[in-house]
């Protein structure tokens, strides 16, 4: 009964496997301290839904016991990605580039005739619009219509994506308000600093930033050159390719990865700063990605040593002048990439400390990712509610009025669970943390 | 798996906590010791009732049945070596009252032991045991194993706890053993029977466990030692002063050397003993005790003593205790983690003994632990896949055994006897204490159906075989 079972995969592609990710899952001692840190093995209470139980399944996998598809598909699948097992590691196990070894593994192994069930939205999103920025925009610009024209309402109303898709009604009713393309800051700009320029940065808009919530990029970058940056915001610049990587896109989050090393070269600026979790987990992870294609690598290393978070500059730069005082109890939700790969847990958490009058109050659970997971929650709407229900239980716990996080995805996210909830949450309101910094500082 | 097994478990547990299929079956197939062994089919009982039924059919059908809580043990415990059922215990976790009149805890066996600290912490009242998985951990697989911690010197082990349990025997019955009572003669102490039976007595599905007042205060200070030896005067010193540390670690030079180069925190690569010691209870008396340990160690020879002076220096001291574990896997994927135990007069001829083994056999071999109360914690780090090297730890883990006996100690002081340790019981216990205790096994379980494969060794086996 022992006896390995042979797996489909050919020779090749296990040894792939095995030359990418062995050595990685063979550092894992399974003692599995990282179970009380994963969101889907609490929610779903089985082995195959924990940060040990798919490090093993992919060790089984590179050592051709078990089949690509059929049996690792989808244990990995249904891995958020948060990363928290690698914040509660005591020996160091690289999860994260383990998953992204798996996805790319598993998305290869497809048989030719199964590669279109990928679904179609995906392949829509990855493949045809997040990495073309103009097309991006459009989205913007059609989804700023859409509300603008009441469109919108009448949907809500006839509850007509309730019906076709539970899923993308929830994600449409959480879409921020948009503003009008005419306000975005073009590319290629350069914005001096408001009196002394303490600092040059380069500014990564990113895709579904720039597109659905412009406004925000346009806050950030007021915020930074009211902090005395200079800011620059590189023509050509593309998506991260951070869901590429999660979809086992490699090929694709390399190409995108090169683009943007190449666009942000020439601004020789000194920070490459955004103002999302996930994008800039991605970037700080090009030195990874491109460890091994040597014209690239020590430009990705440079790369991903310059890129910061938003709220890493402000804090650094700080404190803001703040105009006016907060009235009510805020909470902040750690974007996971944020917390688990940057390592940024404390700058959001003092900005918002420092806010005039502001009453801060800490979660239980603060640091347990949302479930937005990129796409995780239209992939997998269920086990996401799921542990989103559980995270607005906790949030109701803290009476806060406004709950902040430092990602869209995580932004929509809290939307979508605080519209769950119904009335007793509708005066919660679901912030980004410049939203807030900027309002307190006068910003519109 | 047979049809109609299958039907008849099907007809006890919903269809939703039975698996089946390969992924999972290979996410069971392992803990955190050494080995992989694939079940035919994992369960997640909810409940006393549904796991009699299991066990059962398992008599009725021969099905090996292996409860598993976490799956953090460190000597096999929960693996299904003979293949069979593995019963997840982890949703039985319904129960956690904390009985403030009586200074108990009633609890579910599938309740993480944190949660037990935390909420009789709540309630001013405290559980001493804390294995250093004890955020992960089931209470069900400590009480099982009899796991312990480093509080053990000053508030002893688990056992000393368990006052109660709700028993699923081998052949299915239910059965309660003890009470709420702390004083309780009632015929034979099945309790303290089936704490530590690591898993071959019964399942436990409900524990009754005692709880102290909770320690108003404590603080740490470690000391440097250039000589082990002195390190090991110290220990004795201190103990038979009258003071009772809630905790008193070691650390070896190894150790002091590999968390340095793992992450640099200004500990003496020199030394060949770091002691990091805590003191708890009412705050005056700590202050002085804590200054009385610390003269001690001087005057033993310490070359640098530091008593914490706020709380952020006390976790500093810690955190060099807590670096030990990521910083030797370092030195190779494959951890051979033992803890054998010895009595702590004999802790500097223990040291000494496992120095001489880690020059013989030319290993990397780190000695931590628990040194208050002779409980070491020796590690071989190795690669699994250099046979060579295999070949060589095998005969270090039995010379660690021959030491550890031959100095009047045990095979195991917290981790269990499982399947590594299992070729040398009769070394330590004889042919005939051997005998007794799988006389006890076969009346409990005559047709070896919980946990087999466990404890006792295998026909022909007397030394531990890590490859083949």
């Amino acid at each position: 009964m022992n006896l390995p079972v042979k797996s489909k995969e050919t020779n090749a592609e296990v040894q792939n496997l095995y030359s990418d990710a062995y050595d990685w899952t063979n550092q894992c001692v399974k003692c599995g301290y990282c179970l009380p840190a994963c969101p889907t093995y609490e929610s779903m209470g089985v082995e195959s839904a924990s940060p040990r139980g798919r490090i093993n399944l992919v060790k089984m996998a590179a050592e051709g016991k078990i089949d690509f598809q059929k049996d690792l598909a989808q244990p990995i699948d249904l891995c958020l990605g948060c990363r928290a097992c690698e914040t509660a590691c005591p020996v160091g196990v690289p999860y994260g580039h383990i998953l992204e070894a798996a996805k790319e593994a598993i998305e290869n192994s497809q048989p030719a005739n199964q590669k279109n069930k990928m679904t179609k939205m995906k392949k829509l999103a990855l493949v045809h619009l997040f990495p073309f920025p103009k097309r991006m925009n459009r989205v913007g610009s059609v989804v700023h219509l859409y509300q603008k024209t009441g469109l919108s309402k009448l949907i809500r109303r006839s509850n007509v994506l309730q019906k076709v898709s539970p899923a993308l009604a929830h994600l449409e009713q959480a879409l921020p308000t948009t503003e009008s393309s005419s306000k975005r800051i073009r590319k290629g700009t350069i914005i001096p600093a408001k009196g002394e320029t303490k600092l040059r940065v380069a500014f990564f808009t990113g895709c579904i930033m720039d597109s659905m919530m412009s406004r925000i990029n346009r806050l950030t970058i007021e915020l930074l050159t009211l902090v005395g940056c200079e800011v620059i915001l590189p023509e050509n610049q593309n998506c991260c390719g951070a869901l590429h990587s999660h979809q086992g896109e490699t090929k694709q989050a390399k190409e995108l990865a090169k683009s943007n090393i190449r666009a942000f070269m020439q601004a020789e600026a000194d920070v490459i700063v955004n103002n999302a979790g996930g994008c800039g987990a991605s970037l700080l992870e090009y030195e990874h990605l491109l460890a091994n294609e040597h014209e690239w690598s020590g430009a990705a290393r440079d790369f991903s040593k310059k890129s910061k978070d938003i709220s890493q500059i402000l804090y650094q730069l700080g404190p803001l002048p703040f105009t006016e005082e907060w009235q009510g109890v805020v909470s902040y939700q750690d974007s996971c990439h944020l917390r688990n790969v940057q390592k940024v847990q404390q700058e959001p958490r003092s900005l918002l400390q420092s806010i005039p009058g502001i009453s801060y109050v800490e979660m239980e659970g603060y640091d347990r990712c949302c479930a937005s997971g990129g796409i995780y929650n239209l992939l997998h709407f269920d086990e996401s509610m799921k542990i989103l229900d559980e995270k607005m239980r906790n949030l109701k716990e803290t009476k806060a009025t406004t709950i902040v996080t430092v990602n869209p995805g995580c932004q929509m996210q809290m939307s979508i669970g605080i519209q769950r909830e119904g009335a007793a949450a509708n005066q919660i309101k679901s912030m980004h943390l410049v939203e807030i910094l900027a309002k307190a500082c006068g910003l519109d | 798996m047979e049809k109609g097994v299958l039907d008849d478990l099907s007809r006890v547990i919903p269809g939703d906590r039975i698996f089946l299929d390969l992924a999972e079956r290979y996410c069971y197939s392992y803990d955190a010791s050494f080995g992989e062994y694939l079940p035919e089919i994992v369960i997640q009982p909810k409940n006393a009732k549904e796991i009699s039924e299991v066990v059962k059919l398992a008599n009725i059908h021969k099905i090996p049945v292996y409860p598993r809580g976490s799956g953090t043990s460190l000597s096999g415990g929960p693996l299904p070596v003979k293949g069979g059922m593995v019963l997840d215990m982890t949703l039985l976790r319904d129960k956690l009252i904390i009985d403030r009149e009586n200074m108990l805890a009633i609890v579910s066996p599938g309740v993480i032991t944190a949660n037990i600290h935390k909420k009789a912490e709540e309630a001013g009242l405290f559980y001493p045991p804390d294995p250093s998985s004890s955020n992960v951990a089931t209470i069900g697989g400590n009480l099982l194993e009899n796991s312990s911690g480093p509080k053990g010197l000053k508030y002893g082990t688990t056992k000393e706890y368990v006052i109660g349990l709700e028993v699923v025997t081998p052949t299915g019955e239910i059965i309660r053993t003890g009470g709420k009572t702390v004083k309780n003669v009632t015929g034979y102490d099945l309790t303290r029977l089936i704490v530590g039976s690591e898993g071959t007595l019964g399942i436990v599905t409900e524990a009754i466990i005692r709880l102290i007042p909770k320690p108003q205060s404590k603080n740490t200070f470690v000391a440097h030692f250039n000589h082990l030896i002195d390190s090991g005067h110290a220990i004795t010193s201190i103990l038979s002063s009258g003071i009772l540390p809630s905790a008193l670690e070691l650390m070896d030079n190894a150790c002091i050397r590999a968390v340095e180069s793992y992450r640099p925190s200004g500990l003496p690569l020199h030394a060949e003993a770091i002691l990091i010691i805590e003191i708890d209870g009412h705050p005056l008396a700590i202050e002085e005790e804590i200054i009385k340990c610390a003269d001690l160690c001087r005057a033993e020879g310490a070359s640098y003593v530091k008593i914490a002076e706020t709380e952020e220096e006390r976790q500093t001291i810690w955190s060099a205790r807590k670096l030990v574990s990521p910083a030797i896997t370092q030195m190779g994927p494959t951890k051979i983690s033992e803890d054998a135990t010895v009595p702590r007069s004999q802790i500097p001829a223990m040291m000494e003994r496992l120095n001489q083994i880690r020059e013989k056999y030319e290993l990397n071999l780190v000695v931590f632990g628990h040194a208050g109360d002779g409980n070491l914690h020796p590690n071989i780090i190795t690669d699994k896949r250099n046979i060579t090297e295999m070949k060589k730890v095998e005969l270090a883990v039995s010379e660690i055994f021959e030491a550890a006996i031959e100095l009047g100690g045990t095979l195991s002081g917290e981790h269990g006897i499982g399947t590594l340790k299992s070729p040398y019981m009769e070394m330590e216990l004889g042919i005939t204490g051997v005998n007794m205790m799988k006389k006890i096994k076969e009346a409990w379980d005559p047709n070896n159906i919980l946990n087999p494969g466990k404890i006792f060794p295998e026909k022909g086996q007397t030394k531990v075989v890590l490859v083949t």
